[in-house]
């Protein structure tokens, strides 16, 4: 595999929800006309982006942007509407769920919530075991005793309290065993769905911390979902801003944090809190996020953009990549007016 | 290596951990519930031990001496000292024939209940977890069972049975066939139970993690969501036990439960109600206390079981 191989590669993702309830709900009654009429929330609209081997992409955008949706997707735990994912060059996304198995082992997730994410009834060692067994039927009782107290050494928990159940523990110890969950089946990627956005603000640094040492120990590529831009900033190699759906801008953090281009992304990181100066300098957006059920025409910012044109209204911006490293999708950009 | 980890204390055991559970707690401070309890497990030994305990055996036809028949309890005038409640009509002791009948009562009971639960946590763990048109065919199944009345459907398969197949068989099936009866007519109390707890676990991210490993949909769902979903089982349990044998009991009163030469409570009931009037009461009121007693211990164990588990309703 030559290192220039994106791992995972999404072209053009789609992924539609039916809000419409059954057919009977589905039946309106329109201009003297029994018609059906279906409703649908446009979650992902046409996102595309490479995973470099080794880096750790964050996705950021506001709530309701489509975020969790593209780690549920990648992850396989929904079936795209469009579109294909592909990992190190073969798809995965029509897989069936026995194809799946052998990318099950290279692809684990870490979720948000680490009061639902472990199962009340398992004791630690039932929990970090069960999947070690089903990848590894040869393994004997020892070998899986020991893979299991490795993992949990790992992740600084101590292998004795194993017999124990969750509720025994706190919040940021349980998503130190959700950690050594995923990492139990030694993964080439991990997704980590807002993985720290449900702690205590003086966990979640050692939660990180965790992340960036098993990233270097295990060799890991992270696909990072989180809404906390100073997070992004201290773990990220590239950036993806997401807004209502789409992909606004694409960028190496650095380059992203310095100069962003995109008009969302400059709103997005002026609210930033800053100790420099006292003057509210952040840009402020008119407006609301427009309902994903009925989407803009044209650019979905263009409503709440300061530099939005005729063109804007009517055509959807491709991503474009720049000099420096980054892809915006912007019409503004591109025409070089901004 | 880091602050959050604290020193490991020594694992509990499982037995420690049990006498330390909230269960345990609430049961050592509920008299009602402990009261309840023992009469239970008293009901439950009487049945175990019936052809020990015993004093007659009342299905041996050569024990039983028709000249005995309608002699009082113990405490009357007429009272012989060998029957201490009395015996029926045929002359059965009442005390022998009431063991043998809770006997038959609790097992028609317990077995019936498992067969509901057998059912109804397959297709409530179906519904649930498959959703869309498997789970609304099989929950408006569930609603046309639940539009049949557990009473009519018993009858009307009991007597038809009963017609077809001779009185003779059926006294020999019986057991059988209501057992059969009662836990196919009320298993939907079950699989709606199951299915809304279901729905309420299959969003939470331990069902996510599990199909991210690649788990298959039986695995997830008998080894993950089913273990959480055991409290309300456990709960209906109890009561569902209750309504079984009250069910057996009305339908041996109706005539179609357990024949004469193998009575249940229910059918004792029955038997004894020719004779209320003439003045041989304790056929009747006696195995009704037995029966009563046991349907109020089981409902309020089950009350109790509802309250330990429900945190909703914690009283502290």
């Amino acid at each position: 595999m030559n290192a220039a191989q994106p791992i995972l590669q999404i072209k053009d993702l789609y992924k539609r929800f039916n809000i419409s309830g059954d057919f009977l709900d589905q039946l309106k009654f329109e201009g003297g006309k029994i018609v059906r009429k279906q409703e649908h929330v446009h979650a992902i609209n046409g996102v595309s982006f490479d995973v470099m081997p080794g880096e750790a992409l964050c996705v950021v955008g506001e709530s309701g942007c489509g975020k969790s949706t593209v780690a549920r997707t990648v992850m396989g735990l929904l079936k795209p509407s469009g579109g294909s994912i592909h990992y190190k060059g073969d798809r995965i996304d029509s897989l069936s769920d026995r194809a799946l198995l052998p990318y099950r082992q290279k692809m684990q997730m870490i979720f948000q919530n680490p009061y639902a994410s472990l199962n009340p009834r398992k004791t630690i060692n039932q929990t970090l075991e069960e999947p070690v067994r089903f990848h590894n039927p040869q393994m004997s009782n020892t070998e899986v005793a020991d893979k299991v107290k490795e993992v949990m050494f790992d992740v600084g928990i101590d292998p004795s309290w194993g017999v124990r159940f969750p509720h025994e523990f706190s919040g940021g110890q349980r998503q130190r065993i959700s950690i050594a969950r995923a990492l139990t089946l030694d993964p080439e990627f991990v997704v980590a769905d807002e993985p720290i956005s449900a702690l205590d603000v003086s966990i979640q640094a050692q939660v990180l911390n965790l992340m960036m040492k098993a990233q270097e120990e295990h060799n890991l590529t992270y696909l990072f979902i989180t809404h906390d831009l100073s997070v992004v900033e201290h773990f990220g190699t590239r950036v993806a801003v997401m807004y209502l759906g789409t992909l606004c801008e694409l960028a190496p953090t650095k380059t992203l944090f310095a100069t962003p281009k995109h008009p969302y992304t400059q709103a997005l990181l002026s609210a930033i809190p800053r100790l420099e100066d006292n003057a509210p300098s952040h840009i402020r957006l008119q407006g609301e996020v427009p309902t994903p059920v009925n989407l803009p025409s044209g650019c979905v910012f263009h409503g709440r953009c300061p530099h939005a044109n005729e063109r804007c209204k009517v055509e959807i911006p491709e991503l474009i990549a720049c000099d420096d490293g980054s892809k915006v999708a912007c019409h503004g950009i591109e025409e070089g007016r901004l | 290596m880091s602050s959050d980890v604290l020193a490991p204390a020594a694992a509990p055991s499982r037995w420690q951990r049990f006498k330390d559970s909230q269960l345990v707690h609430s049961f050592s401070r509920d008299k009602l519930a402990m009261v309840s309890f023992t009469i239970f497990v008293l009901y439950l030994l009487a049945a175990l031990l019936a052809p020990l305990i015993a004093p007659y055996n009342p299905y041996d036809p050569s024990a039983i001496d028709i000249m005995d028949s309608e002699i009082p309890p113990a405490w009357q005038e007429e009272a012989d000292e060998r029957f201490a409640l009395g015996t029926d009509a045929q002359g059965r002791d009442m005390l022998s024939t009431m063991l043998y009948g809770t006997r038959i009562s609790l097992m028609i009971g317990i077995c019936a209940v498992m067969l509901q639960m057998f059912l109804g946590v397959m297709i409530g763990l179906t519904a649930g977890y498959f959703g869309g048109r498997i789970d609304s065919f099989l929950m408006r199944l569930a609603d046309i069972q639940l539009s049949f009345s557990t009473m009519m459907v018993a009858i009307v398969v009991l007597a038809v049975f009963q017609a077809a197949f001779g009185a003779e068989l059926y006294a020999d099936l019986a057991i059988f066939m209501l057992i059969l009866v009662i836990g196919i007519a009320e298993w939907p109390q079950y699989a709606r139970t199951v299915r809304a707890s279901v729905l309420a676990e299959k969003h939470k991210e331990y069902v996510d993690a599990a199909r991210v490993m690649g788990f298959k949909s039986s695995r997830i769902m008998w080894r993950h969501i089913l273990p959480n979903t055991l409290s309300p089982i456990l709960v209906i349990s109890t009561v569902q036990v209750a309504n079984a044998i009250i069910s057996e009991a009305s339908l041996s009163f109706l005539g179609l439960g357990m024949p004469v030469s193998q009575p249940s409570l229910g059918s004792l009931i029955s038997s004894g109600f020719e004779y209320i009037f003439s003045g041989s009461w304790w056929i009747t009121v006696i195995p009704g206390i037995v029966l009563v007693v046991l349907v109020l211990v089981m409902n309020l164990l089950g009350d109790w079981l509802r309250d330990v588990l429900n945190p909703k309703l914690y009283k502290g």
